[in-house]
């Protein structure tokens, strides 16, 4: 096998010194958090693009293409509202359960769907990931900002409905930016480790259906959040109500409904949910970033 | 440092790179032998280990064009990936100046989106700007030639043959200055025209000293743009010399 020959100046190094003196980086290095956040910065149009781009495709193959955005949530409103109003009729005592009801379908919705997107932010765009060198992260980002912008178009629906079943238009409105601010954080922590988690552990991609049926009972978004209070006592009612749907949904609540009885008092509720979303945003991104090198092994 | 001291740019130190595959539903994945070998906790029979590349060693140098041969399956590909920093090696070290990229026909675009829709992603993707991308965009869409035949750009990529999706994405790759540009099939792709156009590019792009690989199954690509190659039989290096040597000596190994 003939050797190559080596420069003079470098004879007698080994491979890993010849490529030290040249300054050559490792392949596969993973780049320090600082430096990868700098790197998603720089990204940040791709990220856009990226976004504008999965809007754009998913609706091309339908003929009412962006109507849809609008129609989905109409018509997932629609569905509540003819089982729980018309068909079943619960809860006369409160005249306001129609609003009370779809504030909690469309918030827990939106961490849905994203976690759903979250699975496949990775595994979905394997193709890009073993072609293109840019930050991965950018992808969990994108799919979030879809989500994200998927839900603003669902709130104003959602304000429709609320204002149509009586509510009074207020100041405490405006608490909803924030509220959607913190929620985003936490879906994008969350849609980060569901991200790499399904490229270690592909199996739960047959659980999350069930954990999400789950949650959803645990938020109260089908019923009042006072009847936990008449089954849980103590410690375990604390566990439900720390529950961060629950308490983002609660304050949404609060933001759009005049008089309705909330889990905990709003400064809690606010406390809770900066706290989750700090905590799920920093640990999901962290824990993204540990596996940025191995994505492309699909 | 003299001059013509020969700059490295790729280090291969006894590289070895190892897939764990997780086969599909086969023999024995019944629900009862998975019970029983979670109960008896023997290992999953289901991984099987892939010893893909074993132990390559090799320094490419800045200005060289390095073709990479060998039969199928002999882990060529595998090689460019790990040089491009996508997958781990599990053993050994690739060492690499700045950030190569690989150019592959299988780079998957959007395909639902129009063609010049991708220009821009794949554009982004590699680090520009939104104005280099808006300088470079045509000239990318007129050096991809979909355009020749009525205007292709603004369709799905969906509606493209292969060979118009395996021009465009090579001409998005070649429109930006690769210190190591790592090539996989990409040129085989395309008609004569495109194939010179295309050739002439890689000429260009070595030229602006940098390194190029070059993993191909057609002979004459490889003679046309390497002077050198490194021939892989079975994960591990079986010649690295002069095209025309370990040319001679690979044709009269696959004769046999």
């Amino acid at each position: 096998m003939p050797e190559t020959a080596v420069a003079s100046a470098d004879a007698g190094l080994s491979l890993k010194e010849l490529a030290r003196r040249h300054g050559l980086s490792y392949s596969g290095r993973l780049p320090s958090l600082p430096e990868y956040t700098r790197q998603l910065w720089e990204y940040r149009h791709f990220i856009r693009a990226h976004a504008g781009a999965k809007i754009t495709s998913s609706l091309g193959n339908t003929k009412l293409g962006a109507v849809w955005q609008v129609l989905t949530p109409v018509i997932n409103a629609a569905v509540y509202y003819v089982i729980f109003g018309l068909v079943l009729n619960t809860h006369k005592s409160m005249d306001n359960f129609i609003s009370y009801l779809c504030i909690g379908v469309f918030v827990f919705q939106f961490t849905q769907s994203s976690v759903q997107i979250g699975m496949n932010s990775i595994t979905g765009n394997i193709g890009m990931i073993r072609a293109l060198h840019f930050p991965r992260a950018t992808l969990p980002i994108s799919a979030a900002l879809v989500e994200i912008r998927n839900f603003m178009v669902a709130l104003i629906v959602l304000f429709g409905i609320v204002l149509v079943d009586g509510e009074p238009l207020t100041f405490q409105w405006l608490l909803v930016a924030p509220i959607l601010l913190l929620q985003s954080i936490f879906n994008i922590g969350l849609i980060m480790f569901m991200a790499r988690y399904v490229t270690k552990m592909s199996d739960v991609r047959q659980l999350v259906p069930f954990i999400m049926r789950f949650w959803l009972y645990g938020s109260a978004v089908l019923y009042p959040v006072t009847q936990f209070e008449s089954v849980l006592k103590g410690w375990m009612l604390q566990v439900v109500e720390a529950n961060p749907m629950l308490v983002f949904i609660e304050l949404y609540r609060h933001a759009l409904l005049e008089g309705t009885t909330l889990a905990n008092v709003p400064a809690v509720l606010w406390i809770q949910a900066v706290a989750w979303s700090v905590v799920v945003g920093i640990l999901g991104f962290v824990y993204f970033w540990r596996g940025e090198k191995g994505y492309g092994r699909g | 440092m003299a001059d013509n001291e020969r700059v490295p740019t790729v280090i291969a130190d006894d590289a070895h790179i190892i897939y764990r595959v997780l086969q599909g539903p086969g023999a024995g994945n019944s629900p009862l032998a998975s019970f029983k070998r979670i109960a008896t906790r023997t290992k999953n029979s289901n991984i099987r280990e892939v010893h893909a590349v074993k132990g390559v060693s090799f320094v490419a140098y800045r200005g060289e064009a390095i073709g990479l041969i060998g039969t199928n399956g002999s882990g060529k590909s595998t090689l460019l990936r790990a040089v491009a920093g996508l997958l781990p090696v599990s053993r050994g070290g690739i060492y690499a100046a700045g950030q190569p990229s690989l150019l592959g026909v299988n780079a998957a675009l959007m395909n639902e989106l129009p063609g010049d829709q991708n220009v821009e992603l794949g554009c982004l993707a590699m680090g520009m700007s939104p104005a280099e991308v808006k300088a470079k965009k045509d000239e990318i869409i007129e050096f991809s030639g979909i355009n020749e035949k009525g205007d292709f750009s603004s369709l799905p990529m969906r509606t493209y043959s292969s060979g118009m999706s395996a021009r465009l994405r090579f001409s998005i790759a070649a429109a930006k200055q690769h210190d190591v540009l790592l090539i996989d099939e990409a040129l085989a792709t395309g008609d004569a025209s495109f194939r010179k156009r295309s050739e002439a590019r890689v000429r260009e792009l070595r030229a602006q000293a940098g390194t190029v690989f070059l993993v191909s199954h057609s002979e004459q690509s490889i003679r046309d743009t390497c002077e050198r190659c490194i021939w892989l039989e079975a994960g591990s290096i079986r010649a690295d010399g002069p095209t025309a040597d370990v040319m001679k000596e690979y044709e009269a190994f696959s004769r046999r």
